[in-house]
């Protein structure tokens, strides 16, 4: 029963994610011909134009085909990491992408351990000490951190430590692991602060919620330890909401780091993607926003199979999700 | 450590007609709405005037938030940048809940078929990652700023939709629908006339909850070089320009930074202000 229910509800979150997939792919290989003017003078870049080379072009990516021949070419191609070469330069959009995912993914990484970890303890502890000064502190925090873009965090950061102090480099993703670190310091923390406003506002509201309930009184009457009570019960249920906006983090911590990436000049995907939309360098924009929304939606995913493991209730379908 | 006794009733006897802070906010918004309107009357100089003879300086006497690389001053460009901070937003705002509140209106009270058409498509834009397709849709496309205040709009409409139809949710099973129902007033009549001013207050709160994250967003395509024009003054294009003279002359970006900031903080606090105050 229990696993039946598990494989229904995977295969049914599949159903959503495959066909957004595919809806997803169909825009972005649509982008060619949203382009303004003529889709091979696009795809030409800064080369010099000729009659022949345009006919090579069209040849190239069929361009002469029905639009839908042209996505399932596009499509096949783009199954198997090829998403052709960029119109700058000629490089091959998949080792371009290769050669700056690093960069992202460490980015990446150390913000969502500061999202998760400091939003949390910081949720939890407003919440303890709710209506104190340090709790307004905290609420106040949060509004600044709703509404501040990471790019503005990032140029004060940048002034302040940068060029005020001079504690961290300005600019640059730096070489091997202490240089990086100490490189992309700030840029993770200008990602973080601006997506944990989301985890320290769910936390907090969440918990306020479970310390009011029954159980808590209850276990407090049992006379179990404050620690016990927090960690084994409360925490465990005021975390779900958390995991239900994990999709909202996610996609605020990929938008912004490509604010970030820009704001620190560093070379990562977000950066690859502004620079390649600033020259309309449309096979390049194709491969980093498949790449980054495939990474999104399957990431949201995974979250939902985390998910259906922390709480009982979607497993057995009981709740509408 | 103890856990904490929760006493509902404190945090709302505190609650006072205007607080300090949301008069504040107001106050700032207004400064900011001013600068919109009349920016040539506030503005100490000319935006576009170029003096490339003394580049960029630090803030003196005469410019008092210094120049840019071209020689322009700084704090005249802020001020005329007011304009494009609030046009673009207010825009994006009210015609995102003017759609949303049609469709959530529907979605909400016809229920069946519609309501699941609307439902199908709000979830799937929920799905999109909304910054990225912003991103993207604005540079290829091109068009600049109202391109992106288009965008904005269609991505501001889904969630829009969301809240409002919850809100006709709550609505439906009152006992002024019933009444109107079996007194046959039509359908579009108990929309419109019965439900909309219902919840037109947490439609007003969250419209000012929306215009700050259109600030911040608009800011953030003009930042990347996508949204106005060059040569605009707007507080995201002067990030944009102005980037490389962090050194020269910080007060050049730290000036629309803050800006950026305040307002968006500002209009967050009224419209959570304004949500606490129009939902009890």
């Amino acid at each position: 029963m229990q696993g039946r229910g598990l494989v229904h509800f995977i295969l049914r979150r599949l159903a959503v994610a495959l066909p957004l997939l595919l809806i997803i792919s169909l825009g972005v290989f649509a982008l060619i011909h949203l382009a303004p003017g003529d889709p091979a003078r696009a795809l030409l870049g800064s080369r010099p134009s000729d009659p022949a080379t345009l006919a090579a072009i069209r040849e190239q990516y069929h361009l002469n085909d029905p639009f839908i021949v042209q996505y399932g070419i596009w499509l096949w191609h783009a199954l198997q990491g090829d998403f052709g070469r960029s119109i700058q330069g000629g490089q091959l959009v998949m080792s371009a992408i290769r050669q700056r995912l690093g960069v992202t993914i460490y980015l990446g990484i150390v913000s969502a351990i500061i999202v998760l970890g400091l939003g949390i303890v910081l949720g939890m502890i407003a919440a303890f000490r709710r209506g104190s000064r340090l709790d307004r502190a905290v609420v106040m925090v949060g509004v600044l951190g709703v509404s501040s873009p990471s790019f503005v965090i990032g140029i004060f950061l940048l002034y302040l430590f940068g060029v005020v102090l001079g504690w961290f480099p300005t600019f640059g993703a730096g070489r091997g692991f202490l240089d990086r670190f100490w490189h992309l310091t700030l840029p993770s923390l200008a990602l973080a602060l601006s997506v944990m406003a989301i985890t320290v506002k769910i936390t907090r509201a969440s918990m306020i919620e479970e310390l009011d309930k029954d159980y808590v009184t209850f276990a407090r009457a049992r006379g179990l330890s404050v620690a016990r009570i927090t960690l084994a019960y409360v925490l465990r249920n005021a975390l779900i909401p958390v995991v239900t906006a994990a999709g909202l983090i996610i996609v605020g911590l990929v938008a912004n780091a490509i604010y970030v990436e820009v704001t620190f000049a560093l070379p990562g995907i977000g950066s690859l993607t502004v620079a390649a939309v600033q020259k309309r360098d449309i096979p390049m924009i194709q491969g980093t926003t498949v790449l980054l929304s495939a990474f999104i939606i399957l990431l949201n995913l995974l979250i939902d199979m985390i998910y259906t493991l922390i709480d009982p209730r979607i497993r057995f379908g009981r709740v509408a999700s | 450590m103890t856990l904490p006794v929760v006493i509902r009733e404190k945090a709302a006897a505190r609650r006072r007609f205007l607080p300090f802070g949301i008069l504040l906010a107001m106050i700032l918004v207004a400064i900011v709405v001013a600068c919109a309107i009349l920016p040539s009357v506030i503005a100490p100089g000319d935006p576009a005037t170029q003096r490339l003879l003394i580049g960029d300086r630090p803030p003196s006497a005469e410019f008092w938030a210094g120049t840019d690389l071209l020689g322009r001053d700084a704090l005249s460009r802020t001020i005329h940048g007011a304009r494009t901070a609030l046009v673009g937003p207010v825009i994006i705002a009210a015609s995102a809940f003017a759609i949303a509140t049609l469709l959530g209106l529907l979605a909400g009270y016809l229920g069946g078929a519609v309501d699941s058409a609307i439902m199908r498509w709000v979830d799937f834009m929920l799905a999109l990652p909304g910054p990225l397709v912003a991103i993207v849709v604005v540079g290829v496309v091109g068009g600049g700023y109202w391109t992106a205040v288009v965008v904005l709009v269609v991505l501001f409409t889904a969630p829009d939709t969301r809240i409002v139809r919850s809100a006709v949710l709550e609505q439906r099973p009152l006992p002024y629908i019933d009444a109107a129902r079996s007194l046959g007033i039509a359908k579009s009549r108990i929309l419109f006339v019965h439900i909309l001013p219902n919840i037109l207050p947490i439609v007003l709160a969250y419209v000012v909850l929306d215009f700050a994250f259109a600030l911040v967003n608009l800011a953030g395509l003009s930042f990347l070089g996508l949204g106005v024009e060059p040569g605009t003054p707007d507080w995201g294009r002067m990030l944009f320009e102005n980037r490389n003279i962090l050194f020269s002359n910080p007060v050049a970006l730290l000036l629309p930074a803050t800006m950026i900031i305040l307002t968006a903080v500002s209009m967050n606090l009224i419209g959570d202000w304004l949500f606490e105050r129009l939902t009890r």
